[in-house]
């Protein structure tokens, strides 16, 4: 059942609303392809072209070139009731004027079941989404998460080939957020149903993806597991979009590297030139904070308590600032403002941006 | 700009009953619209299949049209002025100031709107007429004449200020009152805030409706015909007596266009200029709240005016009742039922006529009209605001050119259909459904479009998803598209007197040649008949509208 979704050279140009002659290119040469049974989140900030793309993929928007395939299938001709992608909507499109339990079977009334079928079918998602009992409420009787939970029902009922979600949780308050996000996960993966996901949070696209899509101004930047994106970014802007990073300027020597004259070996070698100028990103939480001895010495310039973290923002000597994560930070105490301390960067998290 | 439209077939063409009615309309809009007017303007400039300006000349040296261009014209400056101050204060009164009866008082002065066109007219000729109850019974006057200049501005005032009453309504209604206190809060005097925040605020909502109003009197034709008289000549009368009168269909054609230039200009000032000046200064809901800036007596000045209109409203109608009632207005006024018995013996096949042919417009019209402010809203196609533009371009043309223009294009061949129901049913249609398409794509436009993007995804087909979301979901605008439809079909003249036959007639045209014959009693039992049969009518689309929506679950929101 469940089906590959490629996508090859995909772009979308959109006429500017302002002036007609004038282009926005809101997708550009995307190339992606979806295992059968996997959920893929498209992640960026707002603007990039997620929703366009998930549109496209839908059929509600018309591709300027390229091709979507469901597997073996070209589906740029089919129209949007004939493809067979569900969609969950960011607004939730829920039929204001019918039932739960109407705008549930609305896509199967529409394929003429027999009756007893539909009744079960409805009944089991009904069931697992905990709707059962609000089936002959209105919409406008239910809290965002139950209304959510419609949206999903009524697209996961239809046993789609392609699952289709845009921001579905972004109404929500952060509690239900999290919540809902392992409920999606979990009859996804139940289901095996394939799946696109587009989101702006990345923990979210962290949490539930198997693979994350990160896009800026229409382009993809990477594609790669949750860890491969945050450990090992591809860009810049993937390694500041997803989590903190301090950039660090450094120089490739002998496979290794070396920053302000301090040489360190890599986990992963790069295949940058011997002597070239890198950059390298550091996460927050992968150097180790001391008072007494270190790599590098540095002065505290801010520090914030937050609970379960204290975040240190330093003054590296001939380097620059850094941000340094220091967990449970209730035990050690926090080291005050304009006091000299020493640092030093774990040598497995240090990455080469290519 | 051509691969775009490609692009856009080629979504359409994936479709194919999409397609298939995008076509349609077109097609019918072309045939519909546009033929019957490019006839009208082909005709006036031929003579015997010579293409001549002469009939265009005929503008210039006789005295009978030039003073009926500019009868028209004056007449419809005079009413359309006259009409924005009653409409205007009543809609003040009714909308910003705390009085009492103000729903009563809406419903009273929107009543002429649904009423027969002669309801006015009639009332006045038994009021102020030769035999006037006013005039001759109770003022002894012997030679005073109501036809003419005032006559016809008198009659078209109480017909047409109604119009400008609800357009401002919405105007006035939209305009914060925080302004207002703001200006007060700063000190100006309630006066200065009047002339310099909320006149100037509600301007554009002037000019609106005095173009609205302007354009309806040019276009009237019931008023003129019945007050107007001889000696005072006006453009739609004088076109249609060019041709049911001299057969004279150029000089009928010339005059036509003659009288669409004036409406269209005003239609489209209005609409693409005018439009786009009108202020809100709130979003959502309108907050009607108790205006500050009128003084008490000023306040029950206005309201004593907008009681007077009021008062002259139900005067007019229980003149109509009484009239109908009555043996010989003037002469003998003993209470009779002759006049009805005439209307159900006589006249009953002309009663069936209409309501035929308004049962066939309502739906008709409705549906169409709400296909295609879909179409209009919800989908891209080559062409669509041409659609949008063709579909309304019937509502600013003159219903006596759309019956000339019917009757030049539809009498001969490639297609005949004068004497037709056929003919009346399509001109009604097309000539309804702009308030339809109109009030259709207002309501669309809020409604989120990825609840139809939802039924489409879940397999839904274009016209399943108009049928079963859309559909329900425009459910208000649909009721007034088929209210409107039934009313006007019930009401027209202007057009349908072109196209009458001894097959298929209607009441309005009876109305009409028994006040030409003299017998007003006869005319006011039929305008009542036409406004009960209305009311009723109103009544039971109300309730199918609310069945078909409550068939669903209808959920207010
Ligand atoms: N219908 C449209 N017409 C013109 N521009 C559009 C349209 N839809 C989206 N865009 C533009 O395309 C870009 C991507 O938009 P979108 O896909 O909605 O971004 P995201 O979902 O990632 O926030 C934006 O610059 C947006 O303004
Ligand atoms: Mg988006």
């Amino acid at each position: 059942m469940a089906e590959a979704v490629v996508i090859r050279g995909l772009n979308k140009q959109f006429s500017s609303p302002d002036s007609p002659d004038r282009t926005v290119h809101a997708v550009r040469d995307v190339n992606l392809t979806v295992e059968p049974g996997q959920l893929v989140t498209l992640l960026g900030p707002s603007g990039c072209g997620k929703t366009t793309l998930l549109r496209m993929i839908a059929g509600f928007e018309e591709p300027t070139s390229g091709d979507i395939m469901f597997g073996d299938r070209r589906m740029n001709d089919v129209a949007p009731n004939r493809r067979d992608a569900a969609m969950v909507f960011q607004s939730y499109a829920i039929f204001p004027h019918l039932s739960v339990y109407e705008n549930v079977v609305f896509g199967l009334r529409l394929k003429s079941l027999p009756a007893a079928d539909l009744k079960a079918k409805a009944d089991r998602i009904l069931e697992i989404t905990g709707l059962t009992a609000m089936q002959n409420r209105s919409p406008n009787q239910l809290s965002g998460g139950q209304q959510q939970r419609v949206a999903l029902a009524r697209a996961i009922v239809m046993e789609p080939k392609v699952l289709l979600f845009d921001e579905p949780l972004s109404n929500l308050d952060a509690k239900l957020r999290e919540t809902m996000r392992v409920e999606i996960r979990e009859l996804q993966q139940r289901l095996g149903i394939t799946a696109l996901y587009v989101t702006h949070d990345q923990i979210e696209a962290m949490s539930i993806s198997d693979r994350i899509v990160v896009m800026n101004g229409g382009v993809v930047e990477q594609v790669g597991a949750p860890w491969e994106v945050y450990a090992r970014p591809a860009t810049r802007f993937v390694a500041d979009f997803i989590g903190k990073a301090n950039f660090v300027p450094g120089k490739v020597v002998d496979g290794g590297v070396e920053i302000a004259g301090q040489k360190f070996s890599l986990a992963h070698p790069t295949d940058q030139p011997n002597g070239s100028d890198v950059e390298l990103v550091l996460r927050p939480e992968a150097v180790a904070l001391s008072a007494d001895s270190g790599v590098f010495a540095a002065t505290v310039k801010r520090a914030m308590f937050l609970g379960n973290v204290a975040e240190y923002l330093l003054e590296v000597d001939g380097i620059g600032e850094w941000l340094v994560d220091v967990s449970n930070p209730g035990e050690v105490g926090l080291h005050e403002r304009g006091s000299r301390i020493f640092v030093s960067p774990s040598q497995a998290s240090l990455h080469v941006l290519p | 700009m051509l691969t775009n439209a490609r692009s856009q077939l080629r979504i359409l063409a994936r479709d194919p009953i999409l397609l298939a009615l995008v076509g349609v309309i077109f097609a019918a809009i072309l045939v519909f619209v546009v033929y019957p007017l490019a006839m009208v303007f082909i005709t006036s400039f031929q003579d015997r299949g010579q293409w001549t300006l002469d009939h265009y000349g005929l503008l210039a040296e006789r005295r009978l049209y030039k003073n009926a261009l500019a009868n028209s014209l004056s007449v419809g400056a005079m009413v359309g002025f006259l009409g924005v101050v009653i409409g205007y204060i009543a809609a003040f009164v009714l909308t910003r100031l705390d009085v009492p009866f103000k729903k009563l008082l809406h419903l009273i002065t929107i009543l002429p709107i649904i009423s027969p066109p002669f309801v006015s007219a009639v009332s006045i000729l038994f009021l102020f007429g030769f035999n006037g109850l006013i005039t001759k019974q109770m003022l002894g006057l012997q030679d005073f004449s109501i036809y003419g200049f005032h006559g016809v501005v008198w009659s078209q005032v109480f017909t047409f200020a109604p119009i400008a009453y609800l357009s401002l309504r919405g105007v006035l209604a939209s305009i914060s009152p925080t302004l207002e206190d703001a200006a007060l809060n700063i000190g100006a005097t309630r006066w200065q805030t009047f002339w310099k925040v909320t006149f100037p605020l509600t301007l554009p909502g002037i000019a609106s409706a005095f173009l609205i109003v302007f354009i309806e009197s040019l276009a009237d034709f019931g008023n003129p015909l019945v007050l107007a008289g001889a000696a005072f000549p006006m453009l739609a009368p004088q076109a249609y007596l060019e041709i049911t009168g001299s057969f004279n269909l150029p000089r009928g054609a010339m005059l036509a266009v003659i009288l669409i230039i004036p409406s269209i200009t005003a239609f489209a000032i209005q609409r693409y200029w005018l439009a786009k000046r009108q202020y809100v200064t709130v979003t959502g809901k309108p907050t009607a709240s108790t205006s500050k800036i009128v003084s008490d007596p000023v306040k029950w000045l206005l309201y004593a005016f907008v009681l007077l209109f009021a008062l002259i409203v139900v005067m007019f109608y229980a003149v109509i009742i009484v009239g109908a009632f009555t043996q010989v207005w003037g002469f003998d006024y003993t209470p009779t039922l002759a006049h009805f018995a005439y209307v159900f013996n006589v006249g009953f096949k002309t009663v069936i006529d209409t309501l035929i042919i308004a049962i066939i417009t309502t739906p008709i019209s409705g549906i169409l009209g709400m296909l295609i402010a879909y179409l209009v809203v919800r989908k891209t196609f080559p062409g669509k605001s041409a659609m949008e533009f063709g579909s309304i371009l019937s509502y600013a043309v003159p219903g006596t050119v759309v019956g000339i223009g019917y009757i030049l294009a539809f009498n001969d061949y490639p297609i005949v259909l004068t004497g037709t129901l056929t003919i009346l049913v399509l001109c009604f249609v097309f000539r309804y459904v702009p308030v339809g398409i109109q009030s259709g794509i207002a309501v669309l436009r809020q409604i989120d479009p990825s609840i139809e993007e939802a039924a489409q995804n879940l397999g839904a087909s274009s016209l399943t998803t108009f049928r079963k979301v859309t559909l329900p979901l425009i459910a208000p605008a649909f009721f007034s598209g088929l209210v409107y439809a039934f009313v006007r079909a019930m009401t027209a003249i202007s057009a349908a007197i072109f196209l009458v036959s001894a097959n298929w007639n209607l009441m309005t045209v009876q109305i009409l040649n028994q006040v030409g014959s003299g017998r007003l009693g006869v005319a006011a039992a039929y305008s009542i008949l036409v406004i009960l049969i209305v009311l009723v009518a109103i009544g039971v689309i109300n309730a199918f509208v609310n069945r078909m929506t409550r068939h669903t679950n209808m959920v207010r929101f």
